[in-house]
């Protein structure tokens, strides 16, 4: 007898659904993580609308690619789960593909090789591609075995992790980098990966910290964590960043200056304000009410997407639809450590929020994936 | 066991994921809670450092430089002005690449290597890297336009409107008015830090040094929000500076023009004084210079050519040249004598162009002295000896005379002191006297010293200033007034008069001498100038340069000065002596000799004959002021009557 059988005779949705099936049933949406991602993203709009000062192209490029996200969102969710697990070695091993095309024939944009230029069709970062693809493989791997993973299915985890993540460092981009490995270790964490070997990895990591810092990390990254510890070193050059938004998020108090009133924002002393530093235009204008509620509705997007993935009817769909979660989380964590100045620059922007197209997507394909694991049947 | 592997426990998996999902939603929870305390530092316990550090970030007071006092002529004609210029500034600290952003520069503006250099210069000696700073003073509208083309480029760089110092008359006025210069750091340590904060140029010369305090007006401020690329977006805030006040000097530009017209392209100096005010109506010095190439910035080998020049052209003859003023200084000679009780105007002496002392050797000769001894004037008293100017005359007075009295005298005139108003710097000369004498040389005075200073020679060294001066005080019959530039004084003392001539005018000699006495010297010194056809040694020294048709009447003394030493028994060959060994030509006058409105020292440096080089440009500073009188009366008759 498969279980699968059993349990989807056992399945809430067709007990609730054996009434009214609703609409969002039949669109594979749920209408509560969908509630709650839109008002992170019409916050994130009238915020970027500040942050973009006047520069009307800019917000409408912004809304016609949160359109697409919506649509990359609704597709994904028509998607059944197994049509995923079939596709995710093609998916995985293309994307490794597309990595090595960039590391020798890429665009350069901005000191980094991270873009694929395919003339007259579209220019995307296949690393962008991973941050679904790695979790995806992860999961592919670990639903075939029995869980808890061995130590043996543990490594082999770790190096289908491990060798995209550290072709995307090589771009360089190690905010992407860091993003990607934590997608694919959020699988194994969820799988049941014993405390005791993550803790040994943490330890182990400290331990050889010295080692790391003088022969993995790039003058410029050892610069980046100096200047985190004394932004004051460098005022103007490095420790520019973190001084002006640590200014302007604390200049914004509780309830901050008064949206299109921030002044470090509008005018040009916080760097990268619509991108990455967009949450220290939210402290500044909004005050630590306005980052107060962002950060409430990205734990209830978080809270309603580990529920739906712990509905999922098989292995591969619940870690898949839990490590985008995470990986959601590491995302926005990273971001706001950054900019608030308790972790070194890295470049990732804040989902849903910052302006630009590639991550929006991405995410908003996540999130399609996680609400069709929960509305199509399990199997 | 083998198949164990394959078996999966779907309900204990279920559990496992639960477990996990909990176990890392209550991690996401702590990390959450760390943002949170974290933004809670930030914008509740630290808020107020950040809030003023936002607020220093955006709002900046800048200063404002006053715009300066501007200097008139007596008639209200314009000496020097303000114009608007447009500077290229650099703030420092916001360049966010040095090397990139001066190389774009130099290419848009097509810089010379020297105001390259000038650039580099500036930027190094910087006080304030949070400050523009000025690194080119005036832009052609063609590089204004460039650099607003390609703006985006150029963070850090400003195009900044300021007012700049232009001298209309540029070097025909340079030595009288002074002129400024750029700020340094020496300057600003003399001055008001907070009121010269946004001031680049400070008056360095003459009038502008002096009267610097009443020109440089006092600073203004204004707060503005400035964007991270240092570009002004608002003014929140203005307290306007007040300007600086007006000047109006008792200089007269058209006679100015005419005096250094007069001069030509010669060396020297002319100084003329209203002598019923003390009021300097010209100073002139040749060589001069243009002051506007201080202010729009100059290349350095133009610099090193003026300040090289054998010819100083940056000194100041009429204020700070020292020369002996050879038979310009009789007239103090006999007054002294008479005041003193050594001569009469009627007791003569028989000049036969050598003088000796009873007992020595050496032989002190007349100007008119000739190898076979054949010169000399024949029988002189001392009307004769001042329009003849005899030597031995006043050798023979000056031998006779207590020394303490010449040199007593001397001094009430204002040599060996500056007794101008308003130009401290001026030279002070040399009045020597026997306790000079042992201090510097260690000898003792010795009588051939006083016959020496008889003629204006040895060591007395006196300027253009107190020559002219020496004129107007005999122009005043012996009132004294004390030169000055400036016509409005001012009620405020804020610049502080020069102390030495915070004495008042004053008469000269009252005790001793009589109002007929200095009549008598008036009348001598006309004979200069208007004593004519009188036969062989009977005329004027001047007559025959300038008083043949001369309209008004003019006292003059005409002055021969040695610049070295002609050995005994030789005669002076001018074109055996190099260009700076020649006898400089002086003449001091007044006019008109009954009630004169000018009276002024003409110097002109290695030019020979006082009557001859000197006298006649005298002439023609006199003949313009006299015309420019009739101009002024004229006008202001018509004006009277149009009022009417």
């Amino acid at each position: 007898m498969s279980t699968t059988d059993f349990q989807r005779t056992l399945s809430p949705y067709d007990s609730a659904a054996s009434g009214v099936r609703r609409w969002y049933f039949r669109l594979h949406i749920d209408p509560l993580l969908v509630i709650l991602l839109t008002v992170v993203v019409i916050y994130g709009s009238v915020v970027l609308r500040s942050a973009v000062d006047g520069n009307e192209a800019l917000f409408a490029n912004q809304v016609q690619r949160l359109g697409l996200a919506y649509l990359a969102l609704v597709v994904a969710a028509q998607i059944p789960p197994h049509l995923y697990l079939r596709l995710a070695p093609l998916f995985y091993l293309s994307g490794l593909i597309f990595l090595l095309l960039v590391l020798f024939a890429g665009v350069t944009v901005k000191g980094s090789q991270r873009w694929l230029d395919i003339p007259g069709v579209f220019r995307f970062q296949p690393s962008e591609l991973m941050k679904l693809a790695v979790p995806m493989a992860v999961a592919w791997y670990l639903q075939r075995r029995s869980l808890p993973p061995s130590l043996k299915h543990t490594g082999i985890c770790l190096v289908i992790i491990a060798v995209p993540s550290l072709l995307i460092g090589r771009q360089p981009d190690l905010g992407t980098s860091i993003l990607v490995f934590g997608a694919g270790f959020a699988v194994l964490l969820l799988a049941g990966l014993s405390w005791r070997w993550v803790i040994g990895a943490v330890l182990a990591i400290c331990a050889t910290a010295p080692l790391l810092w003088q022969f993995v990390l790039e003058g410029y990254q050892r610069q980046r964590i100096l200047t985190l510890f004394n932004p004051e070193s460098d005022p103007l050059g490095a420790g520019w960043n973190i001084i002006q938004s640590t200014t302007a998020i604390g200049s914004g108090g509780l309830f901050g200056k008064g949206l299109f009133e921030g002044s470090q924002g509008y005018l040009d002393f916080l760097p990268e304000a619509r991108t990455d530093f967009i949450v220290a235009v939210i402290g500044e204008e909004l005050g630590f009410a306005g980052v107060a509620f962002l950060l409430t509705m990205y734990l209830l997007i978080i809270a309603r997407g580990l529920w739906l993935a712990a509905q999922a009817g098989s292995t591969f769909v619940r870690l898949l639809a839990g490590a985008f979660v995470l990986t959601f989380f590491i995302y926005l964590f990273v971001n706001v450590a950054m900019v608030s100045g308790i972790l070194p620059v890295v470049g990732v922007p804040l989902p849903l929020v910052s302006y630009g197209g590639t991550s929006a997507i991405t995410l908003m394909a996540g999130f399609g994936v996680i609400m069709s694991v929960r509305t199509h049947k399990a199997w | 066991m083998a198949v164990e592997l394959e078996i999966k426990d779907q309900n204990r998996e279920v559990e496992l994921f639960v477990g996990r999902a909990t176990t890392l939603f209550v991690l996401v929870v702590l990390l959450l809670g760390v943002l949170m305390l974290r933004f809670l530092d930030l914008q509740f316990w630290e808020h107020d450092t950040y809030k003023s550090r936002s607020d220093k970030n955006r709002i900046q007071v800048q200063t404002l430089a006053p715009a300066r006092g501007m200097i008139f002529d007596r008639d209200g004609k314009l000496l020097a002005d303000n114009q608007n210029a447009a500077s290229l500034a650099l703030v420092a600290d916001r360049l966010a690449d040095v090397d990139g952003t001066l190389t774009l520069l130099v290419k848009l503006l097509e810089l010379s290597s020297d105001q390259k250099a000038v650039l580099h210069k500036r930027l190094q000696s910087n006080r304030r890297p949070d400050a523009p700073l000025i690194v080119v003073e005036s832009l052609t509208e063609a590089q204004v336009a460039r650099l607003a083309v390609n703006r985006h480029q150029l963070s850090g760089v400003e195009v900044i409107n300021r007012l700049v110092r232009f001298y209309p008359y540029g070097e025909v006025a340079a030595h009288a008015v002074g002129s400024v210069r750029r700020m340094t750091v020496d300057d600003m340590l003399a001055v008001d830090p907070v009121q010269y904060s946004a001031t680049t140029f400070i008056g360095k010369r003459g009038v502008e040094a002096f009267y610097e305090g009443r020109l440089h007006g006092e600073v203004g401020y204004q707060k503005v929000e400035s964007d991270a690329h240092g570009r002004v977006r608002r003014t929140l805030d203005v307290q306007s500076p007040s300007p600086g006040k007006d000047l109006r000097l008792h200089l007269d530009i058209e006679l100015q023009k005419a005096s250094a017209a007069a001069l030509g392209e010669r060396r020297g100096a002319i100084v003329a004084i209203d002598p019923r005010s003390g009021g300097v109506l010209a100073l002139v010095s040749q060589p001069a210079y243009d002051p506007n190439v201080f202010v729009s910035g100059m290349t350095a080998s133009d610099f090193s050519d003026l300040s090289t020049s054998a010819y100083v052209p940056l000194f100041n003859r009429a204020v700070n040249g020292q020369y002996a003023p050879g038979s310009t200084f009789k007239p103090i000679v006999g007054l002294a004598g008479i005041g003193a009780g050594v001569t009469t105007w009627d007791q003569a002496i028989e000049d036969r162009g050598a003088f000796q002392l009873s007992g020595q050797e050496r032989v002190y000769r007349d100007w008119s002295w000739t190898k076979d001894d054949s010169g000399g004037q024949g029988m002189v008293d001392l009307r004769r000896a001042i329009y003849r100017s005899s030597n031995v005359y006043f050798y023979d007075l000056a031998s006779r005379m207590a020394i303490e009295d010449l040199v007593g005298f001397a001094a009430e005139f204002g040599l060996g002191r500056n007794l101008v108003a308003d130009i401290p710097s001026a030279s002070v000369g040399l009045l020597p006297d026997p306790a000079w004498k042992q201090g510097f040389k260690d000898l003792p005075w010795y009588p051939g010293d006083s016959v020496n200073m008889g003629i204006g020679q040895g060591d007395l060294l006196v300027t253009p200033m107190q020559m002219a001066l020496v004129a107007s005080v005999i122009a005043n019959r012996g009132g004294l007034k004390p030169p000055r530039m400036v016509a409005d004084a001012g009620e405020g003392k804020d610049e502080g008069t020069n102390q030495v001539t915070a004495q008042t005018a004053r008469q000269i000699g009252a005790e001793v001498l009589g109002s007929d006495d200095w009549e008598k010297m008036v009348r001598s010194m006309e004979d200069v100038v208007h004593r004519g056809n009188q036969g062989f040694r009977g005329n004027g020294t001047a007559w025959a340069y300038i008083g043949r048709d001369i309209d008004y009447r003019m006292a003059g003394k005409s002055g021969t000065a040695q610049v070295v030493e002609i050995r005994q028994g030789e005669e002076y060959e001018e074109e055996e002596l190099s260009e700076f060994d020649r006898k400089h030509a002086w003449f001091i006058a007044f006019a008109p000799a009954d009630k004169p409105t000018i009276a002024l020292a003409v110097l002109v440096e290695n030019g020979g004959g006082g009557s001859s080089v000197a006298a006649p440009v005298a002439r023609a500073v006199v003949d313009a002021h006299m015309r420019l009188q009739r101009d002024r009366e004229a006008s202001s008759q018509s004006l009277e009557v149009a009022r009417r």
